[in-house]
């Protein structure tokens, strides 16, 4: 049986769509499972593995509330990843352009000063940071998960993602807004921000996730059930003896992740662009 | 009258001056509150680590003393356990790193054209790196349980045995690398799929009228001139690998048998749940020394690459 070229193409397409789909399935495959499992009974949960639930059981989710403060976690994680991610854009904005824009002495030596920071670790610096935050009084407290994630490593990557974009823009715009009388300040409120869209947007995007996922300073920092954030939040469904309540946490693991992925969803492009932008500065 | 008139040649020194000075002073005023956090949760930090990394620190009586570099010597020559969490942390690397950068790149070279379906591939391999850690450790703890879990299930369908994945050393560490590979892998192939797009087609075009074959094409043309972002991919996925923390805690906490023990765990562990401050500090100047040095070959390496 002869094929034509065109017959050869589509066949070759199919394969490699068939060789794909298989390589997707472990990476689709754990959400699936995770959404499935969540509405499955404690027993049903190690019967045989079936994606839909014979009994469809939503008490799970109601369950997740009454084990702990869920509602008051979700909370938490959304007003700090909210709280760090304004804190983050106006910050390294403002020292990405005083960086790109204005001549300082020192200003060399500075980011020398501060991209050094990218090559250390937050692990490093969490053990003195753990002293630092009990000497001020703020053990259990969000301020930690605020102010650390800002001045730390993900800051600094924030403000030379934002400094590069600056550089990049055209002078002139600032220059007219400069001669029109606008201080220093009102040129990067008024113009040089609003240039700046994509940055900012990028900025957003990949802090808001960083501190909605941190997983050691809250469990280093936190210690009161209802101070907890998610991720904290997640890992504590067990029973008494240290065993996950599996259907529980799959419950509540959903409940956490179903957003993210419905918001990536609808935004995955800008969202990848995101990534890749930091990826390569950082 | 000599008035300050601003005709631009014949200014007078005085307010260009003033200028300058002004805008040195707001310059430094911007960057003035990420300078002042950098200090404060950055550079003291660092500065203190080294202290504690030459003290012994009892935490119960809150007594600090100095002893030399007693702490270092306790875990490069003493401590039995260092050299196995290291260890530990190279067989992390050296098993996720060429994994994950091979998948990365297969993934972009097959979906770096425009084309049905790519958007579908690329936002599947992607959505676990919007996934929190977290969830993700906890889901795939769930599915690769011993006999219960969804995988030995499956396995056991086409007649294979699978083991206990995470309550056996040699597999517990497969599958923390596996399953991290999995988290991961779509940030390189983002990365590798912009390197591919910023080759001219030109130079496949040229290749292809000279006769040459796919593969030949990658050999000779495309991966030469990947070989920037290969290396700085490289490396910055090696650095994550040892910064692995949460990953690991959820799915394994170091077990079994300290099997998946590893760097940023161990200091986790000898810091905050065995309070030795001035052990955990020395591991944390130990894992320093080991990024930094990633680092700076990153950086020679960046430099040999647009000379």
């Amino acid at each position: 049986m002869e094929l034509t070229i065109r017959q050869a193409a589509i066949v070759k397409k199919l394969c490699w769509t068939l060789a794909l789909s298989v390589v997707a399935v472990p990476f689709l495959f754990p959400f699936l499972w995770m959404i499935s499992s969540a509405f499955k009974n404690a027993n049903e949960i190690f019967g045989q593995p079936s994606l839909i639930p014979d009994v469809w059981r939503w008490r799970n989710f109601v369950e997740v509330f009454e084990y702990q403060p869920f509602a008051r976690q979700y909370f938490n994680s959304i007003y700090i990843a909210v709280l760090v991610t304004g804190l983050t854009l106006i910050l390294s904005s403002l020292a990405g352009y005083a960086l790109a824009r204005m001549r300082f002495a020192g200003a060399g030596l500075l980011m020398l000063f501060l991209l050094s920071a990218l090559m250390v670790p937050e692990e490093v610096t969490i053990v003195p940071n753990f002293f630092l935050m009990k000497w001020l009084g703020a053990m259990d407290t969000h301020i930690p998960l605020v102010l650390l994630p800002v001045f730390g490593p993900h800051g600094v990557m924030a403000t030379f993602l934002m400094r590069q974009y600056f550089v990049s823009l055209p002078k002139e715009l600032e220059e007219a807004g400069k001669m029109d009388g606008l201080s220093r300040l009102g040129v990067w409120w008024k113009i040089a921000l609003p240039m700046s869209r994509p940055a900012l947007a990028a900025v957003a995007i990949i802090t808001f996730l960083f501190s909605w996922n941190l997983f050691l300073e809250p469990l280093v920092f936190l210690s009161s059930i209802e101070n907890f954030t998610l991720p904290l939040a997640l890992s504590n469904f067990t029973d008494p003896y240290g065993s996950p309540l599996w259907h529980l946490q799959l419950a509540a693991t959903s409940l956490a992740v179903v957003p993210i992925l419905i918001v990536y969803l609808i935004a995955q492009r800008q969202i990848i662009e995101s990534f890749a932008m930091s990826g390569v500065k950082g | 009258m000599t008035g300050h008139v601003r005709t631009g040649t014949t200014a007078p020194r005085a307010p260009w001056l003033t200028l300058r000075r002004r805008e040195m002073f707001e310059g430094w005023l911007f960057v003035s509150p990420t300078l002042i956090g950098f200090l404060i949760f950055f550079l003291g930090p660092l500065i203190a680590i080294v202290i504690y990394s030459l003290s012994e620190w009892n935490l119960l009586s809150q007594q600090m003393t100095y002893i030399g570099t007693a702490n270092y010597q306790d875990a490069l020559t003493q401590n039995p356990d260092f050299w196995h969490v290291i260890r530990n942390s190279v067989i992390f690397a050296a098993g996720l790193v060429p994994l994950n950068m091979t998948l990365a790149l297969a993934l972009a070279l097959a979906l770096c054209r425009p084309g049905r379906g790519v958007v579908f591939f690329r936002t599947a391999f992607f959505a676990p790196v919007v996934t929190s850690a977290v969830a993700w450790a906890i889901v795939w703890k769930f599915l690769l349980q011993g006999e219960a879990g969804a995988v030995n299930q499956m396995l056991a369908t086409v007649g294979i045995n699978g083991p206990n994945w995470l309550r056996e050393p040699d597999w517990a560490m497969v599958a923390v690398i596996a399953t991290r590979v999995l988290k991961m892998v779509g940030l390189n192939m983002i990365l590798y799929i912009a390197a591919l797009q910023s080759i001219p087609r030109d130079y496949e075009d040229a290749a292809r009228l000279e006769g040459a074959g796919n593969w030949q094409i990658f050999r000779m043309v495309t991966w030469p001139l990947l070989a920037p972002s290969t290396l700085i991919i490289m490396v910055i996925t090696t650095i994550g690998s040892f910064k692995v923390f949460d990953h690991i805690y959820l799915m394994t906490g170091g077990g079994p048998e300290n099997g998946t023990l590893v760097l940023a765990f161990y200091i986790y562990e000898q810091a905050f749940e065995f309070f030795n401050v001035g052990y955990a500090s020395a591991l944390a100047m130990i894992m320093f020394a080991i990024v930094l040095v990633l680092a700076l070959v990153q950086i020679m390496l960046r430099q040999k690459g647009s000379a």
